[in-house]
Order: C-alpha cells, then sequence, then structure tokens
C-alpha cells in the first residue's frame, strides 16, 4: 500500500437483484490528483460512487482511506470521514443567501451566529477564488458559481476526497474555465478529486489519471497523456473505433441544387437573435455553430417558431408559408428536438408510448385519438429501430436513462416522418455509444433525404456530420464554412474573425 | 391485464377507504346493504349514497380535470353552481307554467350561464396566469351576491312537478332521477375521453408546459378547455342541487362542496400538482366523502362534533397515503419477502423499480 494513495479500493463487488452493477473493481486517487472515472451510462461510475459515500453497502472487497480500512455506512459518516461530493444538480436551496448555503443543515446551536458565519464565508470564497458575496441571494449567481459554492461547502468540512459527478453539463465554457481552476487550487491543497464527465476534451484538459469502467468492470488505469482520446473511446464503448472511423459525411451540395427545402429571409424571434437569411437543401446536413449563447439554438428556435417570431420570410419547398407556432412548423414538416431534454423536450410522468406518439397524434388532431393499438404499435417500430431500452412501452419516460430519453424523443419527430429536423444538442449528457448511434442516424436521415440542422457544442462532432457550418457570433450569422475537412481551427478562426 | 393491474394499483387508495367504511357500516348493523322498496322506487343506504353524492360527482369530475392541466383548483364551483342554477330558476319561474320544454331550456340557458363563468375563470388563469385558486377567489367572494341578485329575492320556490321528479323520483322508475343524471353524465365524459386526445393533451400540459407547446399544444387552451368543462360541471350540479331542494338558497346552496370536490380529487389518488389523473378515481373519492358523511351520522357522532371527527379520518387517510408511509410499507413488504424467500429476490432490475411495484401487492391480494 503506497501512502501517496489517499483512497485505495480493492475487488469491490456490488450486485443489485437481477443486475451486477460492480465486480471485482479496483481503485485508487492520490493525493492532489484529478482523477477521471470514466465509463458509459451503466457502466458503474454511479455505484462505485455510491459505494465510496456510504449510500449502497458494497457486497464484497475492501475501502482503505489514508491507509486505513473504512466503511462508511451513510453519507454522513462519509462527509465527518472527509469525503466531499457534488452532484450534477445544484443540491442548494436557490432562495437562501449564500452564507446560508453554506452552512445550511450544519450548525448544532439553537441561535446561529450570522456575523461570524459571514465573516467565516467571505474568508473560505475569497481563498477559492470564488466571485459571490455571502449576503448575495444563491439564485442571483451564475449556474458556475453555484456550482463552485456547492464545491466550497463541500470541501469546507475539511475533505481530502472531493468527488464531482458531471459538474460541468450545465455549465458554459467560461464558466467551465473557471470551475477547472477552482478544481486546480484544490489540487494544490492535496485534495484527491474524482471526476466524473461525459465531456471527454475536459477530461484530457484537467485529469492526471483516467479510470475506465464498462459494465461493472475494471477496464484500466491509465496516465491520461499517454492514452490517445480515440483509445479511450473505444475502451469505454468495448469494440475497435471502425465504427466510428467508418462514419463519412455526406458531400456539401452545390449551393444551387435546386429550391431548398427550408429557406427563411430575415427572420428574426423576440429571444433576441439578429434578423438572418438561411437556407437547407434537401438531404443536407448543415449546424448552427458559435459559442453558447452566440444565438445558435435561438436560431434554431426562430426556425421552428419556438419562440415568438417577430418577423421575416419563410418558403418551404420555394412556396411562402406561415410559422408562426410550433404546430405550424409541425405541419409543414418540420421537427425539433430541444436543448433542454427535461424542461422542453420530455413529458416525464407520461409512458414512452405517449412520449413517442405525441407530436404525431397532435399533428393528426384533438378530435382523432389513435386507437391504443396503433399507439403501440407506432411506438415499438421505434423502440425497436432505436434501440430503445425500456421494460415496457408504459413505463413512465423519467424512469429511462438520458440517452434512452433523448431517443424516444428522436422517435417522436421520426414518427412525423419530417421533411426537415432540427436536433439541438441531441448528444448531450449522453453515453458515448448512444452519441455514436445518433451521429450515424443523422447521415442515414440524410441520406434517405430529409434536411438536418444538427447543433451541438463538441464542434468535433458537428465536424463530423455536418458538410455545411454556420458560423455565429453575438447573435449573428458571422460566417459559413462547408467541405470535408473542415477542423476546428477553421471554426475558430471565423469566430475570431466575424464581426470586427 | 397489466393495465387492469396499474388501474387497480391506481385505485388502492380511495378503493381500500371505501371497502373499510363499508365493514365499519357493516359491524355497526348487518343491515347496511338492504334496499326496500317505497312507491316503486328504491330506497336504503346504497341508493341515499348514490343520491346524496351526485352533486359532488359531478364536480370532482371537473375538478380533476382543472387540477391536472392548470396545477391548481377552482375554489369557486359550488358558488358557480348557485349562480347557474339561479339563472335556470329566473328562466323557469319567468316562463310561467312550467313544461318539460322549459325546463330544458332553463337547463341550457344555466349551461350557457356556466361556461360564461368558464370563460372567466379560463381566462384569469391561462391568459392573464393568475394562480387558480387565487382567480376563482374572486368568485367565490363575490359570487353569492351575484346569485342573490339574479334571483331577485330570497329563496325563489321551484313548485312544479317536473323539478320535484327531476330532484327526486319519477313515478314508475325505480332510481332516484339525480342518481341517473350523474350516471349519464359520467357516461359522457367517459365517451369525451375515449373520443379525444383531451387526457394527453390535459396530461401533457399540466406535466410539462413548456415541452407540450414544443409539441403544438397550446397550453392556454387547453387550461381553458378544462375551465369550460369545469362550468358545465357546475350547470349540471347546480340544476341538480336546485331541483333536489326545490328551491333556491342563495346563502347555503352547496356550500363548501369546493373543499369536498378537492378532498375527493386528492382521495382518488391525483397529484394536486397536477399532470396525470384518473377520474374514476375522484368519482370514487367524492362517494367515499359521502360515505364518510353517513357512516359518521350512522355512528350518532353529535352533529356538531362531525366535522372534528372527519377531519381525523382525513388525516390519518393523508398520511397513510403519503409517500414517506409508502416507501416505508414498501421496504418493509420487501424485508418481509425476502426473510420468506431466504435469497430468492424479486426479479426487478433496480432498487427504485422493486418500490415502484411494491404497493400493488396488497392491492392485489384484497381485491
Amino acid at each position: 500500500m503506497r501512502s501517496e494513495n489517499v483512497l485505495e479500493m480493492e475487488g469491490i463487488c456490488k450486485a443489485f437483484p437481477g443486475v451486477r452493477a460492480l465486480h471485482n473493481v479496483d481503485f485508487a486517487l492520490r493525493k492532489g490528483e484529478i482523477h477521471a472515472l470514466m465509463g458509459e451510462n451503466g457502466a458503474g461510475k454511479s455505484t462505485l460512487i455510491k459505494v465510496i459515500t456510504g449510500v449502497y453497502e458494497k457486497d464484497a472487497g475492501r475501502i482503505a482511506l489514508n491507509g486505513r480500512p473504512i466503511h462508511f455506512r451513510s453519507p454522513k459518516e462519509a462527509q465527518n470521514g472527509g469525503i466531499g461530493t457534488v452532484y450534477q444538480e445544484i443540491a442548494l436551496c436557490p432562495n437562501l443567501t449564500v452564507a446560508e448555503n453554506m452552512f445550511v443543515g450544519r450548525g448544532r446551536y439553537a441561535f446561529v451566529q450570522w456575523k461570524r458565519i459571514n465573516e467565516k464565508t467571505t474568508r473560505l470564497l475569497s481563498s477559492l477564488g470564488i466571485p459571490a458575496r455571502p449576503t448575495q441571494q444563491l439564485s442571483s449567481c451564475s449556474l458556475a458559481v453555484q456550482q463552485m459554492i456547492a464545491i466550497a461547502r463541500a470541501v469546507d468540512m475539511d475533505c481530502r476526497i472531493l468527488i464531482l459527478d458531471e459538474p460541468t453539463s450545465s455549465l458554459a465554457e467560461d464558466e467551465v474555465r473557471k470551475l477547472f481552476e477552482l478544481m486546480r487550487e484544490l489540487k494544490s491543497r492535496g485534495v484527491g478529486i474524482i471526476f466524473i464527465t461525459h465531456f471527454i476534451e475536459q477530461v484530457y484538459e484537467i485529469s492526471d489519471r483516467i479510470t475506465v469502467l464498462r459494465n461493472g468492470e475494471l477496464i484500466g488505469e491509465y496516465e491520461a497523456s499517454s492514452l490517445p482520446q480515440i483509445e479511450l473511446v473505444s475502451k469505454m464503448m468495448g469494440k475497435a473505433l471502425g465504427d466510428v472511423a467508418k462514419m463519412r459525411k455526406l458531400e456539401p451540395l452545390a449551393p444551387d441544387s435546386g429550391v431548398p427545402v427550408f429557406e427563411a429571409t430575415a427572420l428574426s424571434s423576440d429571444a433576441g437573435v439578429r434578423p438572418f437569411n438561411f437556407t437547407i437543401q434537401k438531404g443536407e446536413v448543415n449546424g448552427f455553430t458559435g459559442l453558447l449563447g452566440s444565438g445558435r439554438s435561438e436560431s434554431a428556435r426562430a426556425i421552428f417558431a419556438a419562440d415568438k417570431v417577430t418577423g421575416g420570410e419563410v418558403k418551404m419547398n420555394g412556396r411562402r408559408v406561415k410559422i408562426s407556432t410550433p404546430l405550424h412548423a409541425m405541419k409543414q414538416g418540420i421537427g425539433y428536438l430541444p436543448e433542454d431534454r427535461k424542461g422542453d423536450g420530455i413529458i416525464a410522468e407520461l409512458s414512452v408510448r405517449d412520449n413517442i406518439i405525441l407530436a404525431l397524434q397532435v399533428m393528426k388532431g384533438f378530435l382523432r385519438p389513435f386507437s391504443r393499438k396503433q399507439a403501440e404499435g407506432f411506438s415499438d417500430q421505434y423502440i425497436q429501430s432505436l434501440n430503445i431500452k425500456t421494460p415496457s412501452t408504459n413505463t413512465p419516460v423519467r424512469s429511462l436513462s438520458g440517452g434512452n430519453q433523448q431517443k424516444v424523443i428522436l422517435a417522436r419527430w421520426l414518427l412525423t416522418h419530417p421533411e426537415y429536423l432540427i436536433l439541438d444538442e441531441p448528444t448531450r449528457g449522453i453515453d458515448v455509444g448512444t452519441k455514436v448511434e445518433i451521429q450515424k442516424l443523422v447521415l442515414k436521415l440524410a441520406e434517405d433525404g430529409v434536411s438536418v440542422t444538427f447543433i451541438s457544442s463538441e464542434i468535433e462532432e458537428m465536424l463530423r456530420t455536418c458538410s455545411r457550418l454556420i458560423v455565429m457570433k453575438d447573435r449573428e450569422i458571422v460566417g459559413e464554412l462547408s467541405g470535408m475537412n473542415l477542423t476546428e481551427q477553421d471554426v475558430m478562426h471565423v469566430i475570431a474573425q466575424g464581426g470586427e | 391485464m397489466r393495465r387492469l393491474k396499474a388501474q387497480v394499483s391506481h385505485l388502492f387508495l380511495p378503493l381500500s377507504v371505501l371497502v373499510l367504511l363499508i365493514v365499519i357500516n357493516l359491524i355497526k348493523g348487518a343491515d347496511y346493504f338492504s334496499i326496500t322498496v317505497v312507491n316503486g322506487a328504491l330506497y336504503g343506504n346504497i341508493p341515499n349514497i348514490l343520491f346524496g353524492a351526485s352533486e359532488l360527482v359531478i364536480l370532482s369530475i371537473g375538478m380533476t380535470l382543472v387540477t391536472a392541466s392548470s396545477q391548481g383548483q377552482d375554489i369557486s364551483v359550488g358558488v358557480a353552481a348557485t349562480i347557474t342554477s339561479s339563472v335556470f330558476v329566473l328562466f323557469v319561474l319567468n316562463a310561467g307554467n312550467a313544461t318539460l320544454l322549459t325546463i330544458v331550456a332553463g337547463f341550457l340557458v344555466s349551461c350557457v350561464a356556466g361556461l360564461v363563468i368558464g370563460v372567466f375563470n379560463g381566462t384569469l388563469v391561462s391568459v392573464f396566469k393568475v394562480q387558480p385558486m387565487v382567480a376563482t377567489l374572486i368568485l367565490f367572494t363575490g359570487g353569492r351576491s351575484i346569485a342573490f341578485m339574479i334571483d331577485g329575492k330570497l329563496s325563489p320556490i321551484l313548485a312544479n312537478d317536473i323539478s320535484n321528479q327531476i330532484g327526486t323520483v319519477i313515478p314508475g322508475v325505480p332510481i332516484q332521477t339525480p342518481i341517473i343524471l350523474t350516471a349519464v353524465f359520467i357516461a359522457l365524459v367517459a365517451v369525451l375521453l375515449k373520443t379525444t386526445n383531451l387526457r394527453l393533451y390535459t396530461e401533457s400540459v399540466g406535466i410539462n408546459p413548456s415541452a407540450a407547446r414544443l409539441n403544438g399544444i397550446d397550453p392556454k387552451k387547453i387550461i381553458f378547455l378544462t375551465f369550460l368543462i369545469m362550468g358545465v360541471c357546475t350547470a349540471v350540479a347546480g340544476f341538480i342541487a336546485v331541483n333536489k331542494a326545490g328551491r333556491h338558497d342563495s346563502v347555503n346552496l352547496l356550500k363548501l362542496i369546493m373543499m369536498d370536490a378537492i378532498l375527493a380529487v386528492a382521495i382518488g389518488g391525483n397529484a394536486l400538482s397536477g399532470g396525470k389523473f384518473s377520474i374514476t378515481g375522484s368519482i370514487i373519492g367524492a362517494y367515499t366523502i359521502e360515505v364518510l358523511n353517513r357512516t359518521l351520522l350512522r355512528l350518532e357522532v353529535e352533529t356538531e362534533t362531525i366535522k372534528a371527527f372527519k377531519a381525523v379520518f382525513i388525516i390519518i387517510l393523508m398520511v397513510v397515503a403519503s409517500p414517506v408511509v409508502g416507501d416505508f410499507a414498501a421496504k418493509a413488504l420487501r424485508w418481509v419477502r425476502f426473510r420468506v424467500d431466504s435469497g430468492t429476490v424479486p426479479e426487478t432490475g433496480a432498487p427504485e423499480a422493486a418500490a415502484a411495484s411494491d404497493p400493488d401487492t396488497p392491492a392485489k391480494k384484497e381485491v
């Protein structure tokens, strides 16, 4: 047992009824390192974390903290033992102040000494470089700052190990930077950090080592610097990357290849996009790219009339049409998968079946419901063709994993047989395997003649699927790129030059 | 079969309460179910319950829909029914001779009044985004005065045979008329749900209005629609109530019935925060409340203290039905099963799924 390891786990096993969640997994975390825990959904990452933090009891194996065997029976015990955990969803109270959030539920006193608490909070925040005041209401802080406050709260409890479960999934790029700075600061203080994320780029940016899990088994532990990205992905997926490498996007179409499927002139919406022109040809895959907040999502929403359209002219196959509500857009053959899956996409408590048929049913009309049998048929068909993992068509969509929820929404739109499909962040927060499946699906759709607008915050993913990129900056289109061999640099170049 | 099971587990709470109350009644006296025939019509505890709960059942159907779509409650239902029935009474009394035609016409006019009320409440809630309870508080406060103004005097009397027959029994028909009207109304609602997408749209809007909108459903229209349906429900309930009473008492007609209607929705297993709904549950809930009222009377609880007993019963019911107790019961059940089967664990995937399916088991055993 080497002394530099703060946490050592050996031969951890954990089974749930019918599922072997972890089998003989070893894991070691050094003092002052950032260690990425990688794996697809269901690989056992969360289970491993929950075993560490005492949420689950392990079936077998040893855990040692600073060389001493430990056995936490509850998250509270783990916390007292110096393990802080921050989950994806910020578990703080938005209507309390920063200081209140830092100390809520922790005092043992009948009387709270606010002055002291505020002073203590100020000291802690400034030492970690978090830009917030103790008396500020938490909801007035940005998401990143809230996330950092959650981390500060965890760290303040004299923590030696910090577990960050998908901390960046709701953050913008510059916010991620700030979070990383904080992580580096903690690292330099000797805190061992376990970092879980779906963003592979981020792993390479900040991690020292990577442990890969697959189907509850340990695949290996690697130095981040010596594991090429493509190999990491193939280790996570458990198959050679031929699949991904073989994927070939479509040749860009000549600009004058027939009447565009969709054409917008000076389209604008009340969400603040400047009037823009946009066309897409039959079978074309294009995408809006740009930094977060550049207006790429807003443009997509304007096309679908998800935001109130304030001006402009729209043509479908050369014919002028009026699209002022999502229903108009749907009736014109446009489908739209929104960026915010939980907030705008799924109807969480409704069944997988109802979620799949929803859009087509609405297009058919209020007075003409599908029979139960038809609905079952539709949902069965897409559960099969998209390989949606669900116990039954009756299962509430809420209980599916993120990737499967996203597939349900895809199924919803594919069922309407759209001519033009807008996918805004279809792969956010879902595992690599499903990501590749969705990318392949997009190319397949395009081959079948569907036009697709694909938006992703991972530029690399867009480069792989889109034959034409529309670059946005400050809510305006600043350039356009097309070609088979575009690189991230090309896009950055346009963004940097654009609007100057 | 699977569907049936899901249905039954959903209705476990209201049904078990109903069964419990009936058992209490049977202990008190075995003649509980006895039905006698008086003048060719059926009388007894069961007909009395069905008769007494008519208005509540109809209003709780509307309340279920409003709750599901708007994620809030309409507290003006009793008052609204008083207004619609005052319109009905006004129409019938002004028409001179009360014939079947004038009664039917009066009913239709009162339905229009109900729709107007629905438009009023629905506009406030859907267009102006006022909290449903606050929006309907307006009518709750001022409505009885409006009914009084429409009446023109205190308690006009509906002295005609047809009204009497609607309120009690039609000669030659063994079942009291309000029971038949309620049954017809329930059937109409069932047809409405079967032949339209009311359920899918309402649930979608109640669960996630933003997602519903992006799938082409206009949440405003759906919330508005449920308030219109509520308007019709109040008109029907007011019509039954005023014909039962034989006179229009603007002050006391269906007083505070919205509390029971909301309670019926809750007992029926519906979330008061909207979303998925069960009208069957609410209907059973409404009858359960009526059974509870009559059980307390039968147990000779003093009339002055009856409300306190009712409150205690409801507290117990709500605690038993709470997710906290549900989780605990599920855990306990799993533990017992685990001991009994000694090692063979149920074939459910995640522990969450096991917790969700466990409460079904007692339902299967009891029903």
